[in-house]
């Protein structure tokens, strides 16, 4: 039954899904989208089980007090502080100080319930009662600090100063090093991949020299830009194509493969 | 430029400047910004999430009386029966249906979009009145189209490995390999530019945004400028600058004492 059912459940919706593409219908194309909005609901309910696991494990590190236990800490301050800023708007010309004040309350609720939950056993009720304690503190100021408010269900959350400037100036710039960093590591790299060692390799040596010297000013520049020009427009889309092709069937095989029970790795043990 | 507009760009290119020390070594100020890195993306697609796709696709559904959306709220809320050992069974159902579902979904639509597509672009004729084409490397001359044409049958050759790579089979295969290497060549060279752009970017953004607007040198009509613009820029590089130190008196006094491998083999 445990194993069974949800081989049942995978054919039956596999096959549905695979016939309703054939069937050019008004009430197909409405299961279609029923089936579409579904699934985006359950996959958002499976990340939310990821990001149960991050906290977990950051929780975990910080009671072992491991090496570097420190750095998970940042890691759930700055979840915390950015769900905050999403789910809340501010007044505009208001004083910060008392929003400020919340999510400091509400970071120290948060750990004082994590320690009552998770961490040692001693003082646990002590911990749990604090944690409660805060949360009051947290719902008091929530409810009386008239600069600020929860957002829950409009996304004024998403046009908070606070959020736009934790994205601006911290995850895009941080994303954008990220693989800016890469270019020293692709670069060494490339100097073992380009080699020409044999005619395989020369030809990988060829085409990425062209490719990366297309921009290249003087006399040979507009040659080498036509040049970059055909080697990306012609080989390399005779290769992506057999890629993409080989790509597609792939996929479709996996996918026949589970519908018909013979790929069961996504049940795990048990 | 305002200053606390300058206070949130000095706190990009402390953390562009945490992210490249990663080059000299794995260190405190690069664990700092690696892990706020993964709590603000983390958070931020938490709300994305939940303001662009639950939102509009559940509640406001539920809200609007379409109770049907009951059944993927309540498979979603399976979904946490994964906490539990005994029940965690449960969670394989809807974990099944959105299996199912996108599976189903992907046969045909990947034939359709990914493998038909291709292999009808691949088919179309060849402009045999213009083999040489107009001018040098000519895109739609017949030639290049040959060459698509047999660089693909061949590459997809060289992928079939159910028959020996062996006489005529063999040369194809051989042809589809180059045509492949040529591909990732030049796959290889454009990502390597893309990543020196960023590069170049990001040291754009240090230079520009940060370095001259603490000193005004490129906007001199900035009537909030004052000197906190410049003892901010200071204050980044001190921070990397005790490091530094931190780091050189840790090397020397580590120098003259033996390494702790050569010690337990002693």
């Amino acid at each position: 039954m445990k194993r069974q059912i949800p081989l049942v459940i995978v054919f039956v919706f596999g096959t549905l899904m695979v016939i309703q593409y054939f069937v050019p219908h008004e009430n197909s194309e409405i299961v279609k989208g029923f089936l579409l909005d579904w699934i985006v609901i359950i996959g958002i309910f499976a990340l939310a089980l990821g990001l149960w696991s991050l906290v977990q494990v950051s929780i975990d590190k910080i009671n072992s007090r491991k090496e570097n236990w420190e750095y998970p800490l940042v890691t759930l301050i700055s979840l915390t502080v950015m769900i905050f800023f999403g789910f809340t708007s501010h007044a505009e010309d208001a004083s910060w100080w008392g929003y400020f004040l919340a999510i400091a309350v509400l970071l120290a609720a948060l750990w004082m319930l994590a320690q009552g939950l998770m961490g040692n056993a001693a003082n646990r009720n002590v911990k749990s009662l604090s944690a409660l304690g805060l949360v009051i503190v947290f719902s008091l100021l929530a409810i009386f600090d008239g600069s600020w408010e929860f957002k829950f269900y409009t996304a004024e959350g998403l046009t908070n100063q606070m959020f736009v400037h934790f994205f601006d100036y911290i995850m895009i710039p941080l994303q954008a090093t990220m693989f800016a960093l890469l270019a020293f590591f692709i670069t060494s790299a490339s100097y073992r991949a380009f080699r020409a060692r044999n005619l395989l390799a020369t030809l990988l040596l060829i085409s990425a020299l062209i490719v990366m010297l297309r921009f290249t000013p003087g006399p040979w520049g507009e040659y080498l830009a036509k040049t970059s020009s055909w080697v990306m427009n012609v080989p390399n889309l005779a290769a992506q194509r057999a890629i993409v092709i080989g790509i597609g069937l792939g996929i479709v095989a996996t996918a026949l493969k589970v519908i018909l029970g013979i790929e069961r790795g996504y049940m795990g043990k048990g | 430029m305002e200053f606390t507009t300058f206070l949130w760009t000095t706190v990009a290119a402390f953390l562009t400047l945490a992210v490249f020390s990663f080059l000299y070594k794995d260190n405190p100020m690069y664990k700092f910004a690696e892990h706020l890195f993964v709590g603000v993306s983390a958070g931020y697609f938490v709300i994305i999430l939940w303001h662009g796709a639950l939102v509009p696709n559940l509640f406001k559904k539920l809200a609007d009386g379409d109770w049907w959306y009951f059944v993927p709220g309540i498979l979603g809320v399976m979904m946490f029966a994964r906490f539990f050992k005994k029940s965690s069974w449960i969670s394989r159902w809807p974990l099944a249906m959105y299996i199912g579902i996108s599976t189903g979904l992907a046969i045909p639509l990947e034939m359709a979009n990914r493998v038909n597509r291709q292999l009808w672009a691949m088919m179309e004729p060849i402009n045999w009145s213009s083999f040489w084409g107009e001018r040098y490397l000519d895109i739609g001359s017949g030639y290049s189209e040959l060459f698509i044409f047999v660089g693909t049958v061949s590459a997809l050759v060289y992928f079939f490995f159910s028959k020996a790579h062996t006489g005529a089979f063999g040369a194809v295969a051989k042809f589809g390999i180059w045509t492949l290497m040529l591909g990732f060549g030049a796959s290889f060279g454009f990502t390597v530019m893309a990543r020196i752009s960023l590069f170049i970017n990001r040291i754009q953004y240090l230079d520009i945004n940060w370095g001259q607007t603490a000193f005004n040198a490129a906007d001199t009509s900035n009537v909030n400028y004052h000197a906190g613009f410049q003892a901010l820029f200071w204050a980044v590089w001190l921070i990397f600058l005790v490091y530094a130190v931190f780091e050189y008196k840790k090397y020397l006094s580590n120098k003259d004492k033996p390494s702790q491998a050569a010690g337990t083999s002693a």
